[in-house]
């Protein structure tokens, strides 16, 4: 009889503890102004990333419309911002003042009622939590309870990504078009657009996204985290015994809709900008190779995947364009082929038993419910 | 919205925009039959098809560069030699990725996605290392210039028609391929029930590289047509993916009769939108239709009851 893993047993918080070390102390020790604000976007991604191990991983349903919430999120932070740099001051010289800029090229001339609530700050970030939320639970409802789901749900996702996109891109005067939201200044006052704001935003990133770690190991470990893995590998019988199978499928997606809508707003108070390149199909699909490197069944892989593929990202298309897309296309499929737990698994097989070896610790816990997994993926059929 | 046109007028652009959305429908239907081959009989979700459709396009474009240079006097019929050519060439290309990756992935469709979405981004880097980043164009034959006028407002393109005639023909070979010939028996057989096929002597294995050797070569022809109507760049196919996905999920994806049915329907509607509003739009509103229409009926236009 196998026990089921306590919330933050001592592996865990010692993988919290080292994490927290990396990005809280080294990162800002060791790299400068620029780099660490590039990290900051890095680590916006991992908030999705870690939504995905939660609902791909555990619960088994690939969502490719990630971007979505994302954005759901981004935009509501840059709709605030862009309101308060939009004040009747300083947009004196358009023929509507005390509108944003762009919704003034396109010949508005009063603000849309569902950019109204952005003016205020609590309830931009109330709309930035539920908005997501409620879409999640609108599409969730309307597809797990008639049971679609696997290929079905990822095709229609992607579709909604891209159904999002044109919107966005189509509809200017609204959104700010292909642009997105751009000129962002100020956040209740106070300057995001200086080097100390940065700093400090940067630890307030971490700590979020610390915070939602924390919360989805909580999720993992409960006994839903426990039904999320029954229900990927047998939905039928975890059905015929009672539960009611959809209502959980919603509640793992909505919880990644939020997820990635607050990595989104912290995107936008980063980065200084929205755009629909964050929302469309290839950052959907990026952000699930971010979650399959690092480890599909790992939430501490998940971050780091979305760190090493952004770093390389970074790195290799600033040198070798070419090369950035055939390497990010090989990761896919060697991904797939080759490591199905990405970086996670090879640290559970290669490293971790080195160290343990070397420190003569008990071996790794046989009850974890990535463990099966892994031994179900290694003795696929690979001719 | 339809005030300031008179109803002569309406029926013209009605019939204009019919005979714009037959063409889109074509190449729709084109792409989405080589997919509801893939998708719909084998279950693996092919996210390279548009690149598969490209490539067809570039072997098209080559032969087009080809006969220009070498054999100017046989011009006019090039494009049926690039047609043959490029299901060859992506059929081929479709049974090498089948026997290298996909076969690995039979039992895990998730990751056939994201293992396809891969070698996607490598063939379309590919596409511009080799043939450069901007677009390619081919020039027609004489023969497929101009238009056909119909009434005096009313005019047709050639090579629309002809894209449409070539849709008809190839859809025909398809499903008497499927439903007459021992092959498509054999496909079927293997759709219905994998075990029971193999156990009566179907080299199942044999039956499924073919099977998507045939759908991709389907993809090179569609991109062949496809150059007679539009430029093509290395990331062309892309544009083109999740429109196909929706158009065979739509139509119930083990159904070749509700795959046209479905490219009917979503080509028709949008292009009649697209006078009318903007093409984004008239997009927009089609898409959420079809998506909204999958979250009420999840199973599609038609369906097939298979035994899983």
């Amino acid at each position: 009889m196998k026990t089921a893993p306590s919330f933050m047993d001592r592996k865990d918080l010692l993988a919290l503890a080292v994490l927290a070390a990396i990005l809280l102390i080294a990162f800002p020790v060791l790299l400068d102004g620029f780099r660490l604000n590039l990290v900051g976007k890095y680590l916006t991604y991992a908030f999705v990333a870690v939504g995905l191990v939660l609902c791909w991983g555990y619960g088994g349903i690939l969502s490719l419309g990630q971007g979505v919430f994302f954005a759901l999120g981004g935009y509501g932070m840059a709709m605030y911002l862009k309101l308060e740099a939009s004040s009747v001051e300083n947009t004196k010289i358009q023929s509507t003042p005390g509108i944003p800029d762009f919704m003034d090229w396109n010949q508005l001339t009063e603000l849309p009622w569902f950019w109204q609530p952005f003016h205020s700050l609590p309830l931009t970030i109330l709309l930035i939590l539920l908005v997501p939320a409620f879409f999640a639970f609108v599409i969730g409802s309307a597809m797990f309870k008639r049971r679609v789901s696997g290929v079905y749900f990822a095709i229609i996702t992607q579709a909604i990504a891209a159904i999002a996109t044109i919107l966005i891109i189509g509809q200017q005067g609204y959104t700010g078009g292909v642009n997105g939201i751009t000129d962002l200044r100020t956040l209740h006052g106070w300057d995001i657009r200086t080097d100390s704001a940065k700093f400090i935003l940067y630890f307030v990133n971490v700590a979020l996204l610390l915070a939602v770690v924390c919360f989805a190991m909580f999720v993992r470990d409960s006994k839903l985290g426990r039904i999320l893995v029954a229900m990927r590998e047998k939905e039928d019988r975890v059905r015929f015994s009672g539960y009611s199978v959809a209502n959980f499928q919603i509640f793992v997606f909505c919880l990644a809709g939020v997820f990635s809508a607050i990595g989104g707003a912290m995107f936008t108070l980063q980065v200084g900008f929205m755009s629909p390149s964050l929302v469309g199909i290839v950052p959907s699909i990026e952000m699930v190779i971010f979650t399959a490197v690092g480890g599909r069944l790992s939430i501490f892989g998940a971050i780091y995947g979305a760190l090493a593929v952004n770093f390389a990202k970074t790195s290799l298309s600033e040198s070798f364009p070419e090369l950035w897309l055939l390497g990010l296309g090989g990761l896919f499929i060697a991904v797939v082929l080759v490591f199905p737990n990405g970086l996670a698994g090879i640290w559970r097989d290669y490293v971790q038993p080195s160290i343990d070896r070397a420190f003569k610790l008990r071996s790794k816990d046989p009850a974890d419910p990535g463990h099966d997994v892994a031994k179900q993926a290694s003795t696929l059929p690979a001719e | 919205m339809f005030g300031d046109y008179s109803l002569g007028d309406l029926g013209a652009i009605f019939a204009m925009q019919g005979f714009a959305g037959l063409i889109l429908f074509s190449v729709y239907l084109l792409m989405a039959l080589g997919l509801a081959i893939i998708f719909g009989q084998m279950g693996v979700i092919n996210m390279a098809h548009g690149e598969f459709m490209i490539l067809g396009a570039y072997v098209t474009w080559l032969t087009s560069v080809f006969f220009s240079e070498h054999l100017p006097s046989l011009f006019g019929i090039y494009f049926f030699v690039a047609m043959a050519l490029a299901f060859c060439a992506s059929g081929a290309l479709g049974m090498l990725i089948e026997w290298t990756l996909i076969r690995r992935l039979y039992k895990r469709p998730l990751d056939t996605l994201l293992a396809t979405w891969g070698l996607s981004l490598i063939l379309q880097q590919t596409y511009r290392s080799v043939f450069g980043p901007r677009e390619v164009g081919v020039t027609l034959p004489d023969w497929m210039m101009g238009s056909l006028p119909v009434t005096d407002v009313i005019e047709v393109q050639i090579n629309g028609l002809f894209v449409m005639g070539l849709t008809v023909l190839i859809t025909t070979a398809v499903f008497i391929m499927i439903f007459r010939s021992r092959f498509g028996q054999q496909v079927r057989a293997v759709v219905q029930n994998r075990q029971m096929a193999g156990a009566v002597g179907i080299d199942t294995e044999k039956v499924d590289r073919l099977t998507f050797g045939l759908g991709c070569g389907i993809a090179g022809v569609a991109g062949s047509a496809f150059t007679m109507i539009g430029s093509t760049g290395p990331t062309a196919g892309q544009l083109y993916i999740v429109d196909t996905f929706l158009i065979v999920v739509f139509g119930g994806a083990a159904s070749l009769f509700g795959t046209i049915a479905s490219a009917f329907s979503i080509s028709q509607a949008q292009s009649t939108l697209e006078f009318f509003l903007s093409g984004s739009m008239a997009k927009v509103i089609t898409l959420l239709t079809v998506v909204g229409i999958l979250m009420l009926r999840p199973q599609g236009l038609f369906t097939l009851k298979v035994r899983r």
